[in-house]
């Protein structure tokens, strides 16, 4: 299994990287290079060009920017996991990161290659969807940001046209005192591509009253999709309640079938991990006041 | 292309196509044959090595971009010829290896954990291995053999990294000598 024979760029500059983009539709980027080399191994993917990005210094970086966490696209997985900024702005994505492949793939692949790849049942997209988060592209003609749900296209699709070089993932940071998130996920083995995977992010009043609620899926079809959960927003937030919702909520999936687990099995795995991932991050918006409470008191 | 890598403390300069992997020059190039070939595709990770310190698979890389890091492979942790780790000594003591193709992984994996934290716990130590399958199922031995490793280094309370063991151990053997002399 070797890779079809190419030629290797490793540009000075995002621009120049873009006008290599720009100038030869056969080009790609590489960065970590974790998801692109098993594809070039496979021949699924034969570019004649490799642009490696994967030492700019101006795209590695996690930084905060008001109510944005951006994060710069040839950061390390590692570095996210590491950061305690990224780990207190992002808790769903910090939950996340666990779940991305194994300790040695996380150490070269990046936040910007996973989101690049747009594999449907990959973590940093779910989340990037769950948050609605932006995706920054940089090409030639300057930079612009895109919305996660307009990126995404489908399997391994993105809406990155030639020239376009995804160069950061802005993530909005809830501000909320009461912040609680869950993640939950099944697959054949530890850390294998998910059957279906599960991010919620629920924002709690002083009351305990839900005052914003994000649920997204993903493993399930095409690309992650971000659930309706505005029912739980001053509503119950007992578990009848949340699998009720859910079953109403997964109408709207597109779920596929394949050797792996049926159409049937992952609409119904979504309800439960979806159902779960809701109460964990209640429970966690909970303890995590108490906590905040009992640290003022001192 | 031409690229410079610092394999096992060496400069090393290969001329290899852009499409050779970091495994396939280690092993062709360098004669470095103990990073396993298995899967090819970032599965199985025979083909661990470590890039400046950090776990990494030799299949998921191009020779042409790794130049500038510090390789350590399986061949670099012996502090002296015929010697072998006190991890790999480990592994040997509690039949961590059967047919021992993911060994030099497994090893390499567990190096790095052990770099990072004296007293890992089972979880530490089982998420640090997750991605190296062993095909002979002998992950309990495995598990113990880096246990046993952890409590050793933990109790020799010695440097861990491998340059700094290193440059320990060429001061302790300059130190020997001299007291013989």
């Amino acid at each position: 299994m070797k890779p079809a024979p190419f030629e290797y760029i490793r540009p000075g500059s995002i621009a120049e990287a873009c006008e290599l983009l720009a100038s030869d539709e056969d080009a790609r980027v590489i960065s970590g290079g974790q998801t692109l080399i098993p594809m070039l191994a496979m021949r699924l993917a034969r570019p004649a060009r490799l642009v490696d990005i994967y030492r700019l210094p101006e795209l590695n970086g996690i930084r905060v920017n008001g109510d944005v966490l951006a994060i710069g696209a040839t950061t390390r997985q590692v570095q996210v996991e590491g950061s305690a900024v990224a780990r207190d702005a992002l808790p769903l994505l910090a939950k996340a990161l666990p779940w991305v492949g194994h300790p040695p793939t996380r150490n070269r692949g990046t936040v910007g290659g996973s989101v690049a790849h747009a594999d449907p049942s990959a973590e940093i997209p779910l989340v990037a969807v769950t948050l609605q988060a932006e995706i920054e592209i940089t090409n030639p003609d300057g930079v612009s940001t895109m919305p996660a749900d307009d990126f995404f296209i489908g399997p391994m699709l993105t809406a990155v046209m030639p020239g376009d070089c995804v160069t950061a993932v802005r993530f909005p940071i809830w501000r909320h005192a009461r912040l609680g998130t869950g993640f939950h996920e099944v697959s054949a083995r530890q850390s294998d591509f998910a059957f279906v995977a599960a991010a919620a992010q629920v924002a709690l009043d002083d009351s305990g009253l839900c005052i914003d609620a994000a649920l997204g899926i993903g493993g399930i079809g095409d690309r992650a999709v971000r659930l309706d959960v505005s029912g739980l927003v001053g509503g119950s937030l007992d578990k009848n309640s949340i699998v009720d919702l859910m079953h109403q909520a997964v109408q709207v999936l597109e779920p596929t079938s394949d050797l792996h687990a049926s159409a049937e099995y992952r609409t119904r795995v979504a309800v439960t991990l979806g159902a779960r991932a809701l109460e964990d991050a209640i429970r966690d918006a909970r303890v995590g006041s108490d906590r905040a409470a009992h640290g003022g008191a001192q | 292309m031409k690229v410079s890598l610092t394999v096992n403390g060496r400069v090393r300069e290969v001329d290899v196509e852009p499409r050779k992997t970091l495994l396939d020059t280690l092993r062709e190039d360098l004669a470095l044959v103990g990073s396993h070939t298995g899967c090819e595709h970032g599965v199985c990770g025979a083909c661990t090595i470590l890039l400046d310190g950090e776990p990494v698979r030799s299949c998921l890389m191009f020779a042409a971009q790794a130049d500038g890091y510090a390789i350590t492979t399986i061949e670099g942790l012996a502090p002296a010829p015929g010697e072998l780790s006190v991890l790999q000594d480990a592994f040997c003591e509690t039949h961590g290896m059967q047919c021992g193709y993911c060994t030099p992984g497994m090893i390499l994996a567990a190096h790095s954990l052990l770099d990072r934290t004296t007293e890992p716990t089972r979880e530490d130590i089982v998420d640090a291995i997750s991605g190296n399958i062993c095909r002979c199922t002998g992950y309990g031995q495995i598990i113990e053999a880096i246990e046993l490793a952890a409590e050793r280094l933990h109790k020799a309370n010695t440097p861990r990294s491998t340059e700094t063991s290193q440059v320990e151990d060429k001061k302790k053997a300059v130190a020997v000598q001299g007291g013989r002399r």
